[in-house]
């Protein structure tokens, strides 16, 4: 019986909250590091084709992107086809080679995604290709979604 | 006046709401944060021509020629193909040498080389579809290659590795595809 009433002396236990804080800041420590604040507003149209073999990229900070689609001139109205990278729209081709180089030398392994859209063809594509190849990023990857 | 400076010597900073200040933090990371990771078919470029190397010879029967035109048809080594039909063609080109030993296919998987030959006009699409189907191809063939070996699939095998560079499965297939020189005519 006395196993019982001891019970209820104890009855008032609580949480202990002293190590809140410190779990907490694990938590944020953990998100401020995964965390890529850059963001880039797209200039132009970017579907993705869908393929199903295909791997992902788990280094983030290794990949830089160029977008290549239509240009959106306003709602649902696209005009000709550009490459785009960060936030700037490219008027020469020529330039990508410069710019990538540059990247290059900030980041050795560089790996270059090309975000293209599906309605595209292939010319632009190869000449993206073959400025990257002077540029000596030949790493790529071309951005796909998984095929359902 | 003065005695009044006495009572505070014990004042510390209010820490009970450190919490609340490292919540606030936490949730505005959490909401920023993108998990998204990117997914797609990677390549290596071939580094750019250099006119004082020639390029290694291969031989004919090891090289595997997949042209798409501007309509986006398929042409493997001279014959119309479907690109749903492009994975088989592959693997029977590749695994040549543990099949039907045809001589006009490859000497070994390890000598096989696809090269991909595109037009201006050949759709993206088209052209990431065919991608697939190779890649497709070389996922059965070291997928089987694996079963036979260790008796799991080839990704399950890949994750029990701790180097990359120990995988013997890849060393069976390497994954050889070649992105032709565009066609300076068109």
């Amino acid at each position: 019986m006395s196993k019982f009433q001891k019970k209820n002396a104890k009855a008032k236990q609580e949480v202990p909250t002293t190590a809140m804080p410190d779990i907490v800041f694990m938590l944020l420590i953990f998100f401020m590091v995964t965390t890529v604040l850059r963001e880039v507003t797209l200039q132009v149209r970017v579907e993705l084709t869908r393929a199903e073999n295909i791997e992902k990229i788990e280094q983030k900070r290794l990949v830089s992107y160029i977008y290549i689609g239509p240009r959106i001139v306003g709602n649902n109205v696209y005009g000709e086809t550009r490459v785009q990278i960060d936030d700037a729209l490219i008027d020469e081709l020529v330039f990508i080679r410069r710019i990538m180089y540059d990247k290059l030398l900030e980041q050795p392994r560089l790996i270059v995604s090309l975000r293209v859209d599906r309605e595209s063809e292939m010319g632009i594509v190869t000449d993206v290709q073959q400025e990257l190849r002077q540029a000596g990023t030949l790493q790529i990857n071309y951005s796909t979604r998984r095929l359902q | 006046m003065f005695g009044k400076k006495k009572e505070r010597r014990g004042a510390e900073i209010p820490s009970s709401s450190l919490a609340d200040i490292a919540f606030l933090l936490l949730v505005f990371f959490l909401v920023v944060t993108t998990i998204d990771v990117d997914t797609g078919i990677g390549l290596v470029l071939p580094p750019p021509p250099d006119d004082t190397t020639p390029p290694p010879p291969i031989r004919e029967r090891n090289l595997m020629k997949i042209l798409v035109n501007n309509q986006g048809m398929v042409l493997i080594n001279g014959q119309p193909t479907a690109v749903n039909d492009v994975r088989e063609r592959v693997v029977e080109f590749v695994d040549n040498a543990n099949r039907d030993n045809n001589p006009d296919m490859s000497v070994s998987p390890q000598a096989a080389i696809v090269s991909i030959q595109t037009a201006r006009q050949t759709p993206y699409e088209v052209y990431i579809n065919m991608l697939d189907e190779v890649r497709g191809a070389y996922a059965q063939l070291r997928d089987a290659s694996s079963m036979t070996m260790f008796g799991i699939r080839y990704e399950r095998y890949r994750a029990t590795l701790a180097r990359p560079a120990d995988d013997v499965i890849r060393q069976i297939y390497p994954m050889n595809v070649s992105i032709a020189e565009p066609d300076q005519g068109n």
